[in-house]
This record gives structure tokens, C-alpha cells and sequence, in this order.
């Protein structure tokens, strides 16, 4: 990484030209004040020192200064990146470092008998292998509810649960090493089905929302269906891995790639039966995260082990244990039952929603919250019964991943509204309008929608961003089928399976709603500090916090905002470590609004603090907790309560081409639509847009961890498929800047929506191609080629 | 087993005692050089791809018992600066974890031909998997790259005016709690 003193301190404005044009299109929206703040492309002067600006909600008056808020500088992480210099949690490498390794139960569900560790402690160059008995101090951990064992105790619950681990003198030593590790295990039958789980009260949570009276409607058109969603993994390509290093005097340092490194300490600690203050820990170079680290993996482990060994210890998975060693998103089934009146009305929803949350319970607790809120989407309805249950079996456990909880339902409800639509003969896009939510409407949950200026109307009425959304679609023509194509481009691809005859075009649109940052009453912060010094005649800020740069662009946004509010010449991002305040994860799309405001109120303070002083006289430095409008928990009973924050809506549509016969899928084409209050940055928004939609497209025909009585069948990239360049389209990105006046600059989070939305789109095209059903995701060639050959 | 080979136009020398051992764990392990990127072991996600004697291929499918006396060209060695720099102008890094490797594919693909078609850059970096952009940023960053390194003109260094974290490792901060 470069070096402080190595980079020549420069004018602003280093990023915005050099940016090529990209292809996708930036549009902002109507609004005047948003509009103004983001239009005003030319570069002003770089300030002497900038005007405070206005609070700045809503957009309003940002000022737009080079590498500040709105433009592109060249992320300071990317050079490194580009030259193989970048420290990933992997590349870590410490003087007499030994190599961990865990070995994992081959069981589902399994009693140990006994664990003989003999054999592998005697092999040469084994410096300790350790059990469940030589756990120092807590003997579970957990994100939510420490129920998950560091090592197992007497039992296993689900295939790869961590049973013993070895330090040795190099990776592959430690790996058979944990071969020669003998268990004896008294195979128990796994509890996989997650509706006998439900049935049977072993639950992790159950979650109902009543509003209105579904049973007394009368309606005109009802549409029932059952939905399937398949496991998927985050599959982020840098493998869970991490160092730790003993500090000699009982502590210990861990280096670590993880999405929240507080809650992690706070985990560890306990475990290690140490107080916090002797474990320092900080992020190490995260290769993806996506949800996969928000849990632990590695980090008790490899503490253990150094504890125990007072050396050095990397612990490394490789691709086979990573998809063992970290949780995935939640498979679903779903029977949901919508109906309508003869106006195009929803009059009520019923929902049943039982996702699997696996052996532990993980975040599983508040995805079912999300399935449960966020059950019928963005649209008005006033008769509602949901019932949503987060099932504890012995199948892999599941939590966090992006989208976390709104992925699933939007598939159902997005698939709901189609068959309404069709039912209703109805254009789907003028059925989801009719319907649309609104300022001022409130949600199942009785929360209402108040995150736009209220002074906006639409004709008359309360300003609708989503109707608005889905009206832009009118200037975006579907991509016409082109005369001749390269047979790369059709469905089959490389395959050379087909010159066209069995291909058939379907259009299909999908659209998410998505809580940004935490829900349901929980305490949400973030810390920063910012520290303003001359540095040699250069304004320098030195900014501290513990946020996660995962990949999304996080430290480029950090000094862009302090850019904006400083004009400091150079930003000192410092490690992100457990010295700073928590900054909370970096998941549900919310670093930007919460580390993005805490860094904005530390600016601001130390603004405060430079009024009257010259910066010649000394540093300033201000530090600031951010917390964002306080939420309510849902009622146990009746699910109401205003448990968001924010809402953040997408809207996709996807153009596909179906070979009818082979079943084959090729996405010709996603045109995304998405209001994200404020573009913090064109281009890193663009990417996070890009690749959210790009796991939304792998859900709805490839991905999936399938398993067969708790035994994951596909643990490989070679058979856990993922999308590659050739299964992905062109997109276009029409970007809508509604501000949100709550957010700091308006912003609303942005990262997952389009994966919420992008599933249903293509699912949809999918089925105005072949004319079939569609109700489980992944869609598999055999789902579309079924219908041959039967009797009819 | 010995086996001398040149890495990014050093000579090298590895010292294995696996004769199956991986390219790529050579390179990381015993070379200390982890531009290269192990992220499946399986050859599905390009992310160690290497030029060996100007071929591309992905560093754990090689011996390095086969690699005596032959050339390997790395992230470091193989790809030439317009290409990194229009990675990094058209927002084609993100967690960068795939970037070596699709570095390298990309270098090999405009070695032989200065002017791909978006379906030519899709073949070509099939074999590069990408969590994180949705490729199309990327296919930016290769047209981008095609026509840097056609009309000569390198684009001026962005100066950095962002400097990051650094995390200690064995060549930064030796720990002195090591015994």
C-alpha cells in the first residue's frame, strides 16, 4: 500500500476527468434542488477553505466540490489493487508464523463419542491441536444469541460444524494433521425440513403481521401460488482468512477481513476469557463480503490456537470450507394468496413465509423481521396476514446476505403481481402503479412512507417515487432483436447449442423494497474522528473509524465527504480497528448514511472548533457519534410498528432470450431504474447497482447450495455456479435522485435493492417467453423443458 | 526438488518437497509473491491466472515441478500500465480480489488483438470470475485500455490525494512478541 509520504499531496479535481464515459446512463431526477447539486458539473475553484455548507439534507446545497460528494476520484485503495500490492486478510504474513486449520464434522447430526487427538499432536512440526475442552472462556458465540459452540461440545448440528483445530508449521501439514484427528461420532438422524420444523415449534423466531380484516373482502380476481427459493451463498472470492499474533503478555492482535470488527471483539473476548482491552483487532484487506462475514469464521480459532502456542497463527479456508464456513442466504418457502377488486385494487394479501435459518441462529432472528415487514413489497393494501417463521434444522445455518431477508418475499410478491396483473388483464407495469405506495401511505406494518418532501405532489396527489420509477420506462425501449448475432449471444452461448430456431424473447419487471440500515429498535451508530492539521503548509485530515471497506467504495466516500466539508489538500484514512468507536457493520446498505454521517458530523465540529483559530496554531480534532431516527420493534403479535429507517426503492426490468427446447436462458438485457436520494459517487454507485443486480441475475437460473438431508452437495466453483461475463448483460442505469430530508445529503442506501429486484425481472421475462408458471428459483433448464413429453 | 524458473524477469529458485505442489502456492508460499490470488484451487475462477512462457493459465492447475527453466509472468510483470490505469479510472476494482488475474487475461487478450468487440472481451474473460461489478465496468476498462494503448497517449497518473490503511504484515512490522 502506498506510503503517506509517497503520494505527492495534490490539487483536487486528480479523479473526475480522467473517468471515461461510462456506459451506463446517469439521469437525475426531477427535483429542483437535488437536480441543481448534482448538474453543476464544472468544477468551482477549490476553495480556500469551504463555506460551511448547509445542513445539507435533501441534497440541498451540497456544494460540488472536485473529489467531494458527487464526483469520482479515483479510489485510494485501487492502485495498490491494480499492482497485486494490496494486503488481503490471505496475503498476511508474520516472522514464525504456524498455520491454522479446522476440522469440520462429516455429519449433519451427530453425538460425539469421544475425540482422540494423539495421533496428530505426535506428527512433527504440529505445534497444538485443540477441542472444545481447551476453549479458555465462553463456550458459545453468536451475532445476535451466543448459541453457536467456538468448538463442539458433545454434539454436532449441521455438516462442517468446527469440532477440533490444529496449528502446524505449514497449511498442509495442518491438514493432515486434522485427518489424523480420530472422531467417533454416533450418527443421529438430521431434522432438514424446515415446514416440519415450524410444525414441530422449533423456531428461531415467528413473526405475524394483522391489518384489516382479509376474510370479510370481496374480490374480483384471487391468485394463490407457492414460491421456492433455493440457498444461496455470498460467495465473495477472498476466502475467509485472518493472523493472530500474541502479544507476549496474555493479549493477543488479530488482523482479520470482517464486515463489523466490534461486534466481532465483542464475541471473541467472552471466548477467549479475556477482557476486551487485551485483544486489539483490526480489518485486514477484505475480498468481498457481501453478508459471508458478518459472523465469525476464523476469529476465535486462530486466537485460540496463538494463545496456545504464543506464536503467530494465519488461519486460511479454501474454497470447499468456506462455503462450510460461513452462513448463506436463508431457502424459502412461501404460499401467498393476493386479490384484487374489479378496479386493479389490491384488496388483501395473505403470506406464509418459512425460510430455514439452519442449526444457529445467526441473524436469522431479523430476517425473518424483514420477510415479515417487507412481505408485500411497495404497494398499498389494507387486509394483510402474514405469517413469517424462521425454522431451526440441521441444514447449514444461514443469515446475512445482501438483499438480508428481502429477497426471497420479493420474488413471491413480484411474481403475485404479474399473475394478478394477467389475471386482472391488466398491463403488469399499470397494475404496479395503481398500486403503488405514495407520501404518506402507510406500510403493512403502519409505518409510514415519509421519506420524500412532503411539499411534492402528482397531479393532485402525494408524490409516488415508485410510480414515477416505473413510468420511466416508457423512454427505455426494450432492445430490439437484432438481425444477425454472434452465437455467443444467443442462449447456450459458447455451447454452440442452437442458430436461433427454438428461441423465443420474454420482457419481464420486478420491484424491490429495502429497509436501509438497522431495523426493529435496535441501538444503530457509528463513530468517527477527524483530525485537521497543517502538514506542511497542506491542510491534511486524518480520519478514524472502524467501518469495513469491503469493496463497495466506503474509504473513497469518507474523503469525498471530508472533501466537501473540509477542503482539506490530502485525507489520512487510519486503519480501521477496534481503537475507534463502532461503526457498525457494513450491511444493509448503511455505511453510507451511518460512517458517511459520522464523518460529516465530525467535520462539522471541527469546523465548529476552527472558528476564530488558526490552523497554524494546532491540530483540531473532533469526534462524533452518529445515530439515525429511532425505530420501534414490531408487535409480537400484530407485527405494527415503525421498525425502519429508510426505504430505498429499485425497479428492473429484464429482456431475455429462451431456447424453449433445451431450456436454456441467456439475459439479453437489465435496465435499472433506482432512487438512491443523493449519487454520492457516479461511478462506485453504478458498480454497486451493476453487481447487486449481477447476484440478483445468479439467483434467478443458477445459484444454489443444494443439500440433501443436511449434506451441502455442490461445495465447489466448479459446481456452485456463479455468473460470468458471458452470462451477464449489458445494463442501462437510470438513477432517480428523490432526497430523503432524514439522510445525510439526501442519500438513501444503495447497495441492495437492485438485488432484490432483478430476480423477479428476469423470472418474469422468463415467463413471457415460455408461458410457464415459474415459482422456484434458481430456474433450472429441467423447470423449463418439464412440460415436454407429458400427457396432456 | 529444486526448480529455478523466472518470475516477472527475476530468476527464482523454490525449494519444494511436494512434487505436486501448486504454481500458485510456490508463488504465495515460498516466493512471497501474493499478487497472485488463490480464491478456488479448482481452476473455475481465474484469480491466479499467470502468463507461463506467454500462455495464460490458472497457477493451481500447474506443477511447479513442470515450470524448470520457463517463464512466469504475474499481475506484477504481465500487464502493461494502461490497462492497470484503466481499471482503475472506469471503476472496474472493487474488492479487487479478481483483479490479477483479470489483469493478466486482459493483457493476453489485447497482445493479440488491439481492438476486441465486447463478444471477443466476453470469451476472453470467461474464465475471470467477479463477485463484486457485474463485468460491466470492466468491459469498459478494456475498450478503455484498447485505446489508450492505440494512440499512445497514457493517460497523466492520478495524483492521490486518499492515502489508506495499512495493515502490518511480516514486511512492515515484525512483531517483536515473536519468540
Amino acid at each position: 500500500m502506498p506510503e503517506p509520504a509517497s503520494n505527492p499531496p495534490s490539487g483536487p479535481a486528480a479523479g473526475e476527468s480522467a473517468i471515461p464515459e461510462s456506459r451506463a446512463e446517469l439521469s437525475a431526477a426531477e427535483p429542483g434542488a437535488a437536480r441543481d447539486a448534482t448538474t453543476a458539473a464544472a468544477p468551482a475553484a477549490a476553495p480556500e477553505f469551504p463555506t460551511p455548507p448547509t445542513r445539507a439534507a435533501g441534497g440541498v446545497g451540497t456544494p460540488h466540490l472536485p473529489g467531494g460528494v458527487g464526483s469520482s476520484p479515483a479510489r485510494p485503495d485501487a492502485e495498490a489493487k491494480v499492482n497485486g500490492t494490496f494486503d488481503y486478510a490471505s496475503d498476511l504474513a508474520f516472522p514464525g508464523m504456524l498455520w491454522g486449520h479446522t476440522l469440520r464434522s462429516p455429519h449433519p447430526r451427530a453425538r460425539l463419542r469421544a475425540v482422540d487427538t494423539a495421533a496428530a499432536l505426535a506428527m512433527p512440526g504440529v505445534a497444538a491441536v485443540l477441542t472444545a475442552a481447551d476453549v479458555p472462556g465462553k463456550l458459545h458465540y453468536g451475532l445476535i444469541e451466543a448459541d453457536q459452540p467456538v468448538l463442539a461440545l458433545d454434539q454436532v448440528d449441521y455438516q462442517g460444524e468446527p469440532v477440533a483445530i490444529v496449528a502446524a508449521e505449514t497449511l498442509d501439514l495442518a491438514r493432515r494433521a486434522a485427518e489424523a484427528i480420530s472422531v467417533d461420532y454416533e450418527v443421529l438422524e438430521p431434522a432438514c425440513d424446515p415446514e416440519e420444523a415450524v410444525a414441530n415449534g422449533s423456531y428461531f423466531r415467528y413473526q405475524p403481521v394483522r391489518l384489516g380484516d382479509p376474510d370479510a373482502q370481496v374480490p374480483a380476481a384471487v391468485v394463490a401460488r407457492e414460491y421456492v427459493v433455493g440457498m444461496q451463498d455470498q460467495a465473495p472470492l477472498g476466502p475467509e482468512s485472518g493472523a493472530a499474533v500474541p502479544t507476549g503478555d496474555g493479549g493477543v492482535e488479530l488482523y482479520v477481513a470482517t464486515q463489523w470488527v466490534h461486534s466481532d471483539l465483542e464475541q471473541i473476548a467472552p471466548c477467549l476469557g479475556l477482557e476486551p482491552d487485551r485483544i486489539h483487532m483490526a480489518i485486514a484487506g477484505i475480498g468481498g463480503a457481501f453478508g459471508a462475514r458478518e459472523d465469525l469464521s476464523v476469529q476465535v480459532h486462530m486466537a485460540m490456537l496463538a494463545l496456545a502456542t504464543g506464536r503467530p497463527v494465519k488461519m486460511m479456508y479454501d474454497r470447499a470450507e468456506s462455503f462450510f464456513g460461513h452462513v448463506h442466504r436463508h431457502p424459502a418457502r412461501m404460499r401467498y394468496e393476493h386479490a384484487a377488486d374489479a378496479d386493479g385494487r389490491l384488496l388483501y394479501v395473505k403470506a406464509r413465509i418459512v425460510l430455514d435459518g439452519g442449526a444457529y441462529a445467526s441473524t436469522t432472528e431479523a430476517v425473518v423481521g424483514n420477510a415479515a415487514s417487507l412481505a408485500v413489497g411497495p404497494y398499498e393494501v389494507e387486509h394483510v396476514s402474514v405469517d413469517a417463521w424462521g425454522a431451526r434444522t440441521n441444514n447449514p445455518p444461514c443469515g446475512a446476505m445482501r438483499g438480508f431477508g428481502g429477497v426471497q418475499t420479493c420474488f413471491a410478491y413480484e411474481s403475485q403481481m404479474d399473475a394478478l396483473a394477467e389475471a386482472l388483464g391488466l398491463d403488469p407495469l399499470e397494475f404496479r402503479r395503481r398500486n403503488a405506495v405514495a407520501q404518506g401511505s402507510k406500510l403493512i406494518t403502519g409505518q409510514i412512507v415519509d421519506a420524500y418532501d412532503p411539499s411534492r405532489a402528482d397531479g393532485g396527489r402525494p408524490f409516488s417515487p415508485l410510480a414515477d420509477m416505473l413510468g420511466r420506462f416508457k423512454e427505455i425501449p426494450v432492445p430490439a432483436v437484432p438481425a444477425g448475432r454472434d452465437i455467443i449471444e444467443l442462449p447456450g452461448g459458447t455451447g454452440n447449442t442452437t442458430h436461433g430456431e427454438g428461441v423465443r424473447r420474454g420482457v419481464g419487471y420486478g420491484v424491490g423494497l429495502k429497509n436501509i440500515c438497522y431495523s426493529e429498535g435496535f441501538d444503530d451508530y457509528s463513530t468517527a474522528s477527524v483530525r485537521l492539521e497543517l502538514v506542511d503548509g497542506q491542510t491534511v485530515a486524518f480520519v478514524h473509524t472502524a467501518a469495513a471497506e469491503v469493496g463497495q467504495g466506503h474509504w473513497s466516500l469518507q474523503a469525498q465527504i471530508v472533501r466537501t466539508e473540509l477542503g482539506a489538500d490530502r485525507v489520512e484514512l487510519l486503519p480501521n480497528d477496534t481503537k475507534a468507536g463502532s461503526a457498525g457493520s457494513s450491511s444493509a446498505s448503511r455505511q453510507s448514511y451511518m460512517t458517511g454521517g459520522a464523518v460529516k458530523a465530525a467535520c462539522e465540529a471541527v469546523r465548529e472548533l476552527l472558528r476564530g483559530r488558526d490552523l497554524a496554531d494546532g491540530p483540531v480534532e473532533a469526534t462524533r457519534v452518529f445515530r439515525h431516527r429511532a425505530t420501534k420493534p414490531m408487535d409480537p403479535v400484530t407485527g405494527q410498528g415503525e421498525s425502519h429507517v429508510q426505504l430505498a426503492l429499485a425497479v428492473h426490468r429484464a429482456t431475455v432470450d429462451v431456447d424453449v427446447e433445451l431450456g436454456l436462458v441467456k439475459v439479453v438485457d437489465l435496465t435499472c431504474v433506482q432512487d438512491v436520494g443523493k449519487i454520492m459517487n457516479p461511478v462506485a454507485l453504478e458498480g454497486q447497482i451493476h453487481g447487486g443486480s449481477a447476484q440478483g441475475l445468479g439467483l434467478a437460473v443458477m445459484e444454489e447450495m443444494i443439500t440433501e438431508q443436511g449434506r451441502v452437495k455442490n461445495a465447489s466453483f466448479t459446481d456452485y455456479l456463479i455468473p460470468t461475463i458471458l452470462d451477464m448483460p449489458p445494463m442501462r442505469l437510470r438513477i432517480v435522485e428523490n432526497a430523503d430530508p432524514e439522510a445525510p445529503y439526501g442519500l438513501r442506501g444503495a447497495g441492495e435493492p437492485p438485488t432484490l429486484s432483478s430476480t423477479p425481472a428476469i423470472v418474469a421475462a422468463i415467463r413471457d417467453a415460455t408461458g410457464l408458471p415459474l415459482t422456484q428459483i434458481p430456474v433450472r433448464p429441467e423447470h423449463l423443458t418439464a412440460h415436454f413429453g407429458r400427457q396432456p | 526438488m529444486r526448480v529455478q524458473l523466472r518470475v516477472d524477469g527475476e530468476a527464482a529458485v523454490a525449494e519444494i518437497d511436494r512434487p505436486g505442489e501448486s504454481l500458485l502456492a510456490t508463488l504465495r508460499d515460498r516466493l512471497g509473491r501474493y499478487g497472485t490470488k488463490n480464491a478456488c484451487e479448482q481452476g473455475e475462477c481465474g484469480s491466479c491466472t499467470v502468463l507461463l512462457d506467454g500462455d495464460p493459465v490458472c497457477a493451481c492447475l500447474v506443477a511447479t515441478a513442470q515450470c524448470e527453466g520457463r517463464d512466469v509472468k504475474t499481475v506484477v510483470g504481465a500487464v502493461p500500465r494502461p490497462v492497470r490505469d484503466a481499471f482503475i479510472a472506469c471503476g472496474a476494482v472493487q474488492c479487487g480480489f479478481c483483479t490479477p488475474g483479470l489483469l493478466v487475461s486482459v493483457a493476453d487478450l489485447l497482445a493479440r488483438d488491439d481492438d476486441p468487440s465486447d463478444v471477443q472481451i466476453r470469451e476472453a474473460l470467461a474464465g475471470n470470475l467477479c463477485r463484486c461489478t457485474g463485468y460491466e465496468k470492466i468491459i469498459d476498462a478494456v475498450h478503455a485500455a484498447a485505446e489508450a494503448m492505440a494512440d499512445g497517449t497514457a493517460r497523466p497518473p492520478q495524483r492521490q490525494w486518499i492515502t489508506t490503511p495499512v495493515v502490518p504484515s511480516a514486511a512492515a512490522e515484525a512483531t517483536e512478541a515473536t519468540p
